[in-house]
C-alpha cells in the first residue's frame, strides 16, 4: 500500500507543476508563491509524503483540477456504479463459470464440452471492447431490446445509489456485466475443469469408489470441494483485475462509474483523480487478498490447524 | 469350499497401437479367514487383479472375461450392481495412506458417509459405530479423533483409519494394495498385527498385495506369484518360498536380500551366464586410481542440524533439530550405512556431507580438511568433484530433457571444460558400458528406460568426476527385488574396482546388511550406535535397533 502511495504521490507532485495547472495565466509570481506556501509544497518531501498518506487515509485526496469538486466526492459518487457492475459480472462469472467447468470436467468427452471450451477459448482470445462493442451492435442496434449506454435510471439513498430498483437499471446493466465477465468466466471454466479432472484421479477419489460412496456424492462433494480452494484464490486475484478491467467496459458502455471518471481525468491530465484511483485500487487489491485469506482459513483445514499435527 | 472364487479374470487396456494384457486368465480362490499373499514385481498385474474384483478399472481397462463369487454371489453378474458391493462386501486399502483420505473431509464424516450408504442407520447410529470401530482399529481417545481431519493423524494412524474406512461396513473380503510400503518397518508390523487381528475376529478372507517377500513370509498362509499379467505359481507360503517350482519364484526368491546373513553377492537367475560374473568396468583405464590409505576419509564431528519453520523467529522454539549433535567417522574404502525411520535425519546428514545444506553447528571433514569451514567457491568445487550423490527416485533425478549424453557429460566439462569432444564421447561411452548399458543409449532420452537402468545412468553421472565417496540415499528403495539385486551387485563391484568410499542410506536392514561394513542407527535425529555390520545384527546393543531388528519381516521366519 505505501508502495503505490508514493508512486501516486510522485505522480501527484513530479508530473508538472500543479499550481500551474490550478492557476489561470495572469496570476502574478508573489500570488503563486503564496499559495505554494498555504498548499505546503515548500516543505520538505518527506513531511509532503506524510501529510499526503494521513490525508489519503482520511479520504482527502484534494480537488480536481477538471471538474473543481473535491475527489472524494466524486469517487463517493461514481463508486456505486463501479462497484455494482463488478459485483454482477464476479457472481456471473463465478457462477456461471464454476457450474460449466464441472460439467465439462466430469463429461469430458461430450459434445456439448467441446462446444462450451471452444465458446471459451473465444472468450479468452478476444479483447473486451470488442466483444463489447459487438454486443452493442447485437442487443442494442440491431435487436435493440437492451441499452447501450449508461446507467438507466437509478434510485438515490444519498449515500448509495442503485440501477438494482428499476427496469431501465437492470436492463442497463446486463451487458457491460456479461461482457465484463466473459473473460474471467472462461478463465474460471478452464481452471475448475483441470481441477476437476485431476483430483477425479486421485487416491481418495478411488478409495471413495472402493467403498461404494455414490458417484453423484463423489463428484460433487468429495471432488468439487477440494476443487473450488485453488478457484478461491485466483477469483479472489480475478476480482481485482475486474475493477480494473472495468475502465475499458466502462468506457465502451458509457457506465458512469470510477474506470470511466479515470479514463476523462487521463484525457484532462487530473492528476489528484489519478492519484485516488490508483489508491483505491491497490486498496481493494489487498482487501481482497485478505478476505480471500480468510476464506481460506474456513474452508481448508490443513490450514486451521497449524502445530497441531501429529509427528510421523 | 472357497469363499472368494475368481475364475479366468482378464482386464485389457486397449491402446492405440495394440491391447496390453494386464491380467489375462487369473484363477485364485481364497478362502474365509485365511490371508491370502499375491505378489509380482511393478507391472505384473497384482493391483489389476485386486482393482479388477470390484470392477474398479480406470478407463481405458476393462474387464473383458471372467467371474468373480462372493459365496453364491455372482458380483459381476450385473455390471451396474457393482457399486451396492464396494465397501459393503468388498473392502479395500490402498498403500499411500497419505493420499487415500479426502484432506478436506474430518474422518467423522467419511466414516458416516460411507455407513450410511451402505447400512440403514441414522447419523446417530452410524457415529457411535464409527467411534466402535476406531477403537476397534487402536486409535485413542477415538471420540475425539472423531472429529479430527486427516492431516492431524500420522502415517500409521491414518492406515488405521483407511483400515476402519474399509472395514465399516461389515465386509466379507478384504483387499489391502500394499498396505505398509508407505509406512516405515515399526509402524508396518502393527499394521500387519493389526490386519492378521481382524482376519481371526471377523474371519475376513484377506488379499494382500505386496511386493516385499518379507511382508509375505510373516502374514500370508498363502501365496500367489504373478508376472506380466499371469499367475505363474499359487500355494502354501513356505512351499512357495523354501521349494519354488518356476524358474521366476527362483529368481525372485534369490533376489531377495536374506536378514540372518551376509553374501557376497546376489544370485540373479534368469540371466545366468551373463551377469553373474563380475562386469568389466571401461573406465578403470582411466580412473585416477588412489590406493586406500589406512584413514578417515570422513570425520562428522558434533553435527546438528535445525529446521525452523518460522521465517522471521529463528528462535529455537518451533524449530526441529533433524540432526542432533551426531559423531561418526568413515573410513577410505569401506561401506558405511545409515540406517533409521523416516524422519530420523538420515538424508539431511547426506546433504550435509554432500553440502547442499548448511549445518547448523559441527564440522565435516573429508580427507582432513574441513569442508563445512569452506567459503571460497572455487576451493568447495574441488571437493564437490570428490563427493558424489546418488538420489533414491530416478525418475525425478534425472533431467527429461536431456539426452544421457547430455546428463552424463555435464559434470564432466563443469570439472574438466578443456576436454575434446571425441575425448568427452569415449568417456561417456566407458562409463555407460561400465555401469552395463550400451553405447546406444547415449543419444535417448531418460523416459525410454526403465527404472533400474536410470538408477544405471544416475550411477554414471556420479562417476563422471571421478569421486573418491559415493553418497547413496535409497538407491534401490524405489526399485523392484530383481533390478536392486543388480544394482547393489553393480555398487559392490565398482566400490571393488575403483576404491570408492560408500555412504550407504536405507531403511532396509537386509539391503545394508548386505551392502555395508559398519553401520550407524539413527533416531530421531540422535545415532544410536555404530558398529560392524555382523555384531550390529548378531548382537545389538541399544534398544531401538534390537526393536528395530524384531520389527523387520524376515523372509526367513518361515523356517521355524
Amino acid at each position: 500500500m505505501l508502495v503505490v502511495a508514493f508512486v501516486s504521490f510522485s505522480l501527484f507532485n513530479f508530473v508538472g507543476d500543479p499550481i500551474n495547472n490550478m492557476v489561470g495565466e495572469e496570476t502574478s509570481d508573489e500570488e503563486r508563491a503564496e499559495l505554494r506556501e498555504t498548499l505546503g509544497l515548500m516543505d520538505p518531501i518527506h513531511v509532503q509524503f506524510s501529510r499526503f498518506v494521513v490525508n489519503a487515509s482520511k479520504g482527502e485526496f484534494g480537488i480536481s483540477y477538471q471538474l473543481r469538486r473535491p475527489v472524494s466526492e466524486l469517487i463517493t459518487e461514481r463508486l456505486p456504479a463501479t462497484i455494482e457492475l463488478v459485483v454482477i459480472s464476479a457472481l456471473i462469472a463465478l457462477i456461471t463459470g464454476t457450474l460449466l467447468g464441472v460439467y465439462t470436467g466430469i463429461n469430458r468427452k461430450g459434445f456439448l464440452s467441446d462446444i462450451i471450451l471452444a465458446v471459451s477459448l473465444l472468450g479468452v482470445s478476444l479483447p473486451t471492447f470488442v466483444i463489447g462493442i459487438l454486443f452493442i451492435y447485437l442487443f442494442a442496434v440491431i435487436l435493440g431490446i437492451l441499452p447501450s449506454f449508461g446507467r438507466g435510471e437509478v434510485v438515490d439513498f444519498g449515500f448509495w445509489t442503485t440501477g438494482f430498483l428499476t427496469i431501465s437499471g437492470l436492463k442497463a446493466i446486463i451487458l457491460p456485466s456479461v461482457t465484463l465477465s466473459l473473460f474471467q468466466m472462461t478463465y474460471i471454466i478452464r481452471l475448475v475443469r483441470a481441477e476437476m479432472m485431476e483430483i477425479l484421479q486421485t487416491d481418495y477419489i478411488k478409495f471413495a469408489r472402493a467403498r461404494g460412496i455414490s458417484e453423484n456424492s463423489i463428484k460433487y462433494k468429495h471432488a468439487l470441494k477440494n476443487g473450488l480452494i485453488p478457484v478461491i484464490t485466483i477469483a479472489g486475484i480475478n476480482i481485482g483485475t475486474l475493477i480494473a478491467f472495468s475502465i475499458i467496459t466502462e468506457t465502451v458502455f458509457q457506465w458512469p462509474g470510477m474506470g470511466f471518471l479515470f479514463i476523462q481525468a487521463v484525457q484532462f491530465v487530473d492528476i489528484p483523480i489519478m492519484s485516488a484511483y490508483l489508491i483505491f485500487i491497490a486498496f481493494v487489491f489487498v482487501m481482497i487478498n485478505f478476505i480471500v485469506d480468510i476464506l481460506y482459513y474456513f474452508i481448508d483445514p490443513r490450514i486451521r490447524v497449524k502445530g497441531d499435527v501429529s509427528s510421523g | 469350499m472357497s469363499f472368494l472364487k475368481i475364475k479366468n479374470l482378464s482386464v485389457d487396456y486397449p491402446m492405440r497401437k495394440e491391447t496390453v494384457y494386464a491380467a489375462k486368465g487369473v484363477n485364485i480362490e481364497v478362502n474365509k479367514g485365511e490371508i491370502l499373499g499375491l505378489v509380482g514385481e511393478s507391472g505384473s498385474g497384482k493391483s489389476t487383479v485386486g482393482n479388477a474384483i470390484i470392477n474398479l478399472i480406470d478407463a481405458p481397462g476393462k474387464l473383458s472375461s471372467g467371474s468373480v463369487m462372493l459365496g453364491d454371489l455372482d458380483i459381476h453378474k450385473d455390471p451396474s450392481n457393482i457399486i451396492k458391493y464396494r465397501g459393503k462386501k468388498v473392502g479395500l486399502i490402498f498403500q499411500d495412506p497419505q493420499t487415500s483420505l479426502n484432506p478436506i473431509l474430518t474422518i467423522g464424516e467419511q466414516l458416516i458417509e460411507t455407513i450410511q450408504t451402505h447400512l440403514d442407520l441414522t447419523k446417530e447410529e452410524a457415529k457411535i459405530k464409527s467411534i466402535g470401530l476406531l477403537k476397534e482399529v487402536g486409535i485413542k481417545d477415538a471420540e475425539k479423533r472423531f472429529n479430527n481431519y486427516p492431516h492431524q493423524f500420522s502415517g500409521g494412524m491414518r492406515q488405521r483409519v483407511v483400515i476402519s474406512l474399509a472395514l465399516c461396513c461389515e465386509p466379507e473380503l478384504l483387499i489391502a494394495d500394499e498396505p505398509t510400503t508407505a509406512l516405515d518397518v515399526s509402524i508396518q508390523s502393527q499394521i500387519l498385527d493389526l490386519i492378521k487381528k481382524l482376519t481371526k475376529e471377523r474371519n475376513l478372507a484377506v488379499i494382500l498385495i505386496t511386493h516385499d517377500m518379507g511382508v509375505i513370509a510373516e502374514t500370508a498362509d498363502r501365496v500367489a506369484v504373478m508376472k506380466s499379467g499371469n499367475l505363474v505359481e499359487i500355494g502354501l507360503t513356505k512351499e512357495i518360498l523354501t521349494k519354488p517350482k518356476e524358474t521366476y519364484t527362483k529368481s525372485l526368491v534369490s533376489s531377495v536380500p536374506p536378514t540372518n546373513k551376509k553374501i557376497s553377492r546376489f544370485v540373479i537367475i534368469e540371466k545366468e551366464n551373463k551377469n553373474n560374473q563380475k562386469n568389466n568396468i571401461k573406465i578403470l583405464n582411466r580412473w585416477n586410481k588412489k590406493e586406500i590409505v589406512e584413514q578417515d576419509l570422513v570425520q562428522i564431528k558434533n553435527l546438528s542440524k535445525s529446521f525452523d519453520d518460522n521465517f522471521f523467529t529463528e528462535s529455537s522454539k518451533n524449530s526441529v533439530m533433524a540432526v542432533d549433535n551426531v559423531s561418526f567417522e568413515i573410513k577410505e574404502g569401506e561401506s558405511f550405512g545409515l540406517v533409521g525411520e523416516s524422519g530420523s535425519g538420515k538424508s539431511t546428514i547426506a546433504k550435509m556431507i554432500v553440502n547442499l545444506f548448511k549445518p547448523s553447528s559441527g564440522d565435516i571433514f573429508f580427507d582432513n580438511i574441513c569442508i563445512t569451514k569452506i567459503k571460497e567457491k572455487s576451493e568447495m568445487m574441488k571437493f564437490r568433484k570428490q563427493i558424489q550423490m546418488i538420489f533414491q527416485d530416478p525418475y525425478s533425478s534425472l533431467n527429461g530433457r536431456l539426452k544421457v549424453k547430455e546428463i552424463i557429460s555435464e559434470p564432466i566439462k563443469l570439472h574438466n571444460a578443456s576436454i575434446s569432444s571425441g575425448d568427452l564421447n569415449n568417456y561417456i561411452f566407458d562409463l555407460l558400458e561400465s555401469v552395463e548399458l550400451s553405447q546406444k543409449s547415449a543419444d535417448r532420452y531418460p523416459h525410454e528406460f526403465s527404472g533400474g537402468q536410470r538408477q544405471r545412468i544416475s550411477i554414471a553421472r556420479a562417476l563422471a568426476t571421478q569421486p573418491r565417496l559415493l553418497v547413496c540415499d535409497e538407491p534401490t528403495s524405489a526399485l523392484d527385488v530383481s533390478i536392486q539385486a543388480q544394482i547393489l551387485n553393480l555398487l559392490k563391484d565398482l566400490q571393488e574396482q575403483l576404491n570408492l568410499t560408500i555412504l550407504f542410506i536405507s531403511h532396509d536392514l537386509p539391503v545394508v546388511r548386505q551392502m555395508c561394513d559398519r553401520i550407524g542407527v539413527l533416531k530421531d535425529g540422535k545415532l544410536c550406535e555404530v558398529t560392524g555390520t555382523e555384531d550390529l545384527f548378531l548382537n545389538p546393543q541399544h534398544d531401538y535397533t534390537k526393536e528395530l531388528l524384531r520389527l523387520m519381516p524376515k523372509i526367513e521366519s518361515i523356517y521355524n
